[in-house]
């Protein structure tokens, strides 16, 4: 069941949450909705779910064809994974998984039997069969995440939805649960969106990421594509630390410091003053001049407790410049606090200043 | 969205509509409605004058006033001190009994005013359990004002209790060891931090306590003897004009507690938001 | 106004350090005056009702609900709370639905007026019925053209009744509803259930104690209401008595153990209130504790 979102807005009194946001979700596919606090991520999601309404007039949303922006949340078949969960406190593992099948209307209610089937198979396919009478508060975070999962998938829906589905828990098991996640999905194969502020997360997860900014989204792609080819200076700056320059683009050529290199985007073009990124890891860092073109800089700082070292450097004309190298490369050059280095940057991104 | 920003936020939980609707129809009817034909009551079938003179400058009525503010607030600044202490004891303290206590502190909510009027009377008269210790030494509690003042006590006391022992619970246990860190005595330490921190609370209670005090009738009626100009409060001065068939006093009356009662919930509107304000 | 009444949702537990407690004899006179305030004021006068009630032995104690006027108060009573009590859990349900699911202007006014019954004199609610319907009050012309009795009559009593009760059960819901928030709601919505199975389903089973000290509070009050009930009932024996105006004709007859007696009725339906009240607040502090205690300590399985 593929997800096609056309131009969808979204105002909280004066606050504009979503501006004609449209977005196409192909079938089976697990897809991230990536960006700060603010930046409409949940909102979409809570939309497409039916928990929020669009404006008025802004759009539709398709779940494969059939427009379901006026339909109740209730006869949209949504499995939806609240960020904490939302499990009824009162009801046990399996009468929580049972809910969505019990509330049915009698025609198209399983009988007993097969929803105390279905529930036991949904149970041990979260791994947690031996549980199901226990209570929410009697499980941890990670069993109650599951719970939520296995309620959601209960209903058999149509697409799933998973809103922070890690955000409330702590590093290590966030780390099982996120390939946990990706196995399942391979397996059933359910069309699925979640809403994550985490970068990691999602380039992990997710087999294509929307980064979304201020209500309106930034860029769709493969983890690959956002994370090698950052389309806004948005998503540059997004998805890992940076160094950012005024530059002149002139003809092709981008000026800055006291370098000039190739414009490097194939597909754009850009005129006149512009910012140009460069990633920490993506610079040479040399002690001697090796006549390619190349900014000097002296070394601030220096952290080398850990799997790369990583140099606070300051330019010629006094322009912080973070860069990291190997501890290999590091070993070889003898580098002190104060010294003068040659940083050549071997890959640059280019935009517009916003 | 055509009409700007609307009045309720959408929400996709159903039944608004029908609760909302129940709720200000119920509302209407039984106590707005009522509640404002007394006063258009008070607007048509009396003049100025008449409502000087019966419910103003009347000086039996006078007395009344005097009475039931002036014990009512006797009433409410003994609760505050000691609904106080009550509060703090039941958060701070373990002692044995205390569940006990802590539930107790709700018998004037659940007990009905009329029996706790004739036990606190028969309590308090010249031969009870009480007033018998007290007659020596020439103290007259039932049927005298005292007894008023008893009366309101009781009805008031849960409302400073169950205010201020949130404020309590509530209070940041690290500010009091800043507090004892900077130098503080304990005393000091009340006095300067803890006293303010939880005051709003304890004004709110006593707000409360206050307008319970002055509106109540039931507990009274027993213990205060009933007489003119000496102990007889307003509500009941307002039961005696209708059992006479004068609306128009009785009306007159009921309108000045009215009101009082109004500008006694905005203060405490106030002070609730007051008691907010540095909270994020 | 009625904050008080609102059942505490927790308490935590005291953890005094020797900079934050005070020297064992100020602790103990703190407690020593608290507990003799407390003794003087509330468990006195609850232990006198019951000692006054049973003192002329346990035939006296009876007889004093033999007798048909008392039989009548009773019966009276009954039939108030049985109206009222119903009338106001389905109204108080509603408005606290509407109040803390939703996010509308005006909230903070319709809390205020939900609660304007605890701010006005019994006395007060009484009078506006009696200048509403009585004889000669705005439709009482009109009321004796059609041969109904409002006023000194059943009728009345039940309207004071409703108006005096009229906030407990909201009251009660309201924070409780509010705490919990929407997500079950809307999770059991997503999962298909209509609203009225959200509400059975998933609505009501959170807020049931909380509901039931509502209903038992505000039972309470129906059957205790002296004031408001006092000025619409007339006051006819055997007819428009409810048992605390029986009471009131009890002991102005000086027939002292019989009024203790009716009055022992309504005491220990305040000591079962109390003990309602201290077993949902247990109960809810458990969970309360049970939540916060794995969330907490919510590691990997």
């Amino acid at each position: 069941m593929s997800i096609e979102v056309q131009n969808i807005s979204k105002t909280f009194g004066t606050f504009k949450a979503l501006s004609s946001v449209s977005l196409n979700v192909p079938t089976g596919q697990l897809v991230a909705l990536l960006g700060p606090s603010g930046s409409g991520k949940t909102t979409l999601l809570r939309i497409i779910a039916g928990l929020e309404q669009a404006d008025e007039g802004s759009g539709s949303i398709y779940f494969h064809d059939e427009d379901v922006a006026t339909q109740p949340v209730r006869r949209r078949q949504v499995g939806f994974v609240f960020q904490h969960y939302a499990l009824f406190r009162h009801m046990s593992v399996f009468e929580n998984v049972a809910f969505g099948l019990r509330v049915r209307p009698r025609r198209a209610r399983p009988t007993k039997r097969d929803i105390r089937d279905r529930v036991h198979r949904l149970l041990a396919l979260v791994q947690l069969d031996g549980m199901a009478g226990r209570y929410p508060s009697q499980l941890s975070g990670g069993q109650r995440q599951r719970v939520a999962l296995a309620r959601a998938l209960a209903v058999e829906p149509k697409v799933l939805l998973l809103d922070e589905p890690f955000g409330a828990l702590d590093a290590k098991v966030r780390k099982e649960l996120r390939a946990w996640l990706r196995r399942l999905h391979d397996e059933l194969h359910v069309t699925s969106v979640f809403v994550t502020h985490d970068q990691d997360e999602a380039l992990e997860v997710a087999d294509r990421i929307v980064v979304m900014n201020e209500g309106r989204i930034e860029q769709i792609g493969t983890p690959d594509e956002v994370f090698h080819h950052p389309q806004t200076e948005f998503v540059m700056k997004f998805l890992g630390e940076v160094n950012a320059f005024h530059c002149r683009v002139d003809s092709g050529r981008v000026q800055f410091d006291a370098l000039e290199l190739p414009f490097p985007q194939e597909r754009q073009q850009i005129e006149g003053d512009a910012r140009v990124f460069i990633r920490p890891y993506d610079v040479t860092i040399d002690t001697k001049t090796n006549g390619l073109p190349s900014v000097t800089a002296e070394v601030i700082r220096i952290h080398s407790a850990g799997p790369v070292v990583r140099l606070e450097l300051r330019t010629a004309t006094g322009q912080a410049l973070a860069a990291e190298l190997s501890q290999e490369r590091f070993g070889t050059m003898n580098l002190q606090v104060g010294s003068n280095v040659y940083v050549r940057p071997r890959h640059i991104r280019v935009f517009t200043s916003a | 969205m055509s009409h700007g920003i609307a009045w309720k936020q959408r929400s996709v939980l159903p039944g608004f509509g029908l609760s909302m609707g129940l709720t200000l129809l119920y509302l209407a009817l039984l106590v707005l409605i009522p509640l404002a034909g007394l006063v258009l009551f008070t607007g048509t079938w009396i003049t100025l004058a008449e409502f000087w003179d019966k419910a103003v400058a009347d000086p039996r009525v006078l007395a009344s006033y005097r009475l039931s503010f002036g014990a009512s607030l006797i009433a409410a600044s003994l609760n505050g001190v000691f609904g106080l202490i009550v509060a703090w004891v039941l958060v701070r303290y373990r002692f044995p009994g205390k569940r006990f206590i802590d539930a107790i502190v709700d018998l004037p909510f659940a007990l009905p005013t009329a029996v706790s009027g004739i036990a606190l009377t028969t309590l308090y008269a010249r031969t009870g359990w009480v007033g018998r210790w007290l007659d020596p030494l020439g103290i007259q509690v039932a049927y005298a004002w005292p007894g008023i003042v008893i009366a309101l006590t009781l009805i008031g006391l849960p409302f400073v209790v169950r205010t201020v022992q949130p404020a309590l619970e509530d209070l940041d246990h690290e500010i009091e060891e800043a507090s004892a860190s900077l130098g503080a005595t304990r005393w000091q330490t009340f006095r300067r931090v803890i006293l303010p921190t939880v005051f709003p609370a304890l004004l709110t209670g006593f707000a409360m306590a206050f307008a319970r005090a002055i509106g109540e009738f039931g507990s009274v009626y027993f213990i205060a003897g009933n007489m003119p100009m000496k102990t007889e409060i307003a509500p009941l001065l307002i039961i005696i004009k209708l059992e006479q068939f004068d609306y128009v006093g009785a009306t007159g009356i009921g309108v000045v507690m009215l009101v009082a009662a109004f500008v006694l919930l905005l203060v405490i509107n106030l002070l609730q938001w007051w008691s907010r304000r540095y909270q994020a | 106004m009625a904050a008080g009444i609102a059942l505490r949702m927790r308490a935590r537990s005291e953890q005094a350090t020797a900079a934050t407690t005070e020297s064992p004899l100020t602790r103990w006179l703190l407690i020593g005056t608290a507990l003799g305030f407390l003794a003087v004021f509330l468990f006195l006068p609850l232990v006198l009702v019951f000692v006054y009630a049973f003192g002329q032995g346990i035939s006296a104690y009876l007889a004093a609900f033999a007798e048909p006027d008392a039989r009548t108060a009773i019966r009276l009573t009954l039939i108030t709370a049985a109206i009222a009590v119903p009338v106001n859990t389905a109204f108080g349900v509603a408005a606290a639905w509407a109040i803390a699911k939703f996010e509308f202007k005006g909230k903070n006014l319709l809390i205020t007026l939900v609660d304007l019954p605890f701010a006005v004199s019994p006395v007060i609610a009484g009078l506006i019925f009696v200048l509403l319907f009585g004889a000669r009050g705005w439709f009482g012309p009109w009321l004796h053209a059609h041969d109904i009795r409002i006023i000194f009559a059943t009728p009345g009593i039940v309207l004071a009744t409703l108006f005096v009760t009229f906030p407990f059960v909201a009251r009660e819901l309201i924070p409780l509803m509010q705490a919990q928030g929407t997500e079950e709601e809307q999770s059991a919505l997503t999962l298909g259930a209509t609203g009225w199975q959200t509400f059975w389903r998933v609505t009501l089973p959170n807020i049931k104690w909380g509901l039931i000290y509502g209903v038992i509070l505000c039972n309470a009050r129906a059957m205790g209401e002296f004031g408001a009930v006092s000025v619409v009932s007339g006051h006819i024996r055997g007819q428009t008595n409810t048992m605390p105006l029986h009471i009131e004709i009890l002991y102005n007859d000086y027939q002292f153990a019989a009024a203790f007696a009716v009055a022992s009725l309504l005491a220990f339906l305040a000591v079962i209130t109390l003990v309602v009240k201290s077993f949902v607040e247990w109960k809810s502090a458990r969970t309360h504790a049970a939540v916060e205690r794995e969330s907490q300590g919510g590691g990997s399985s």
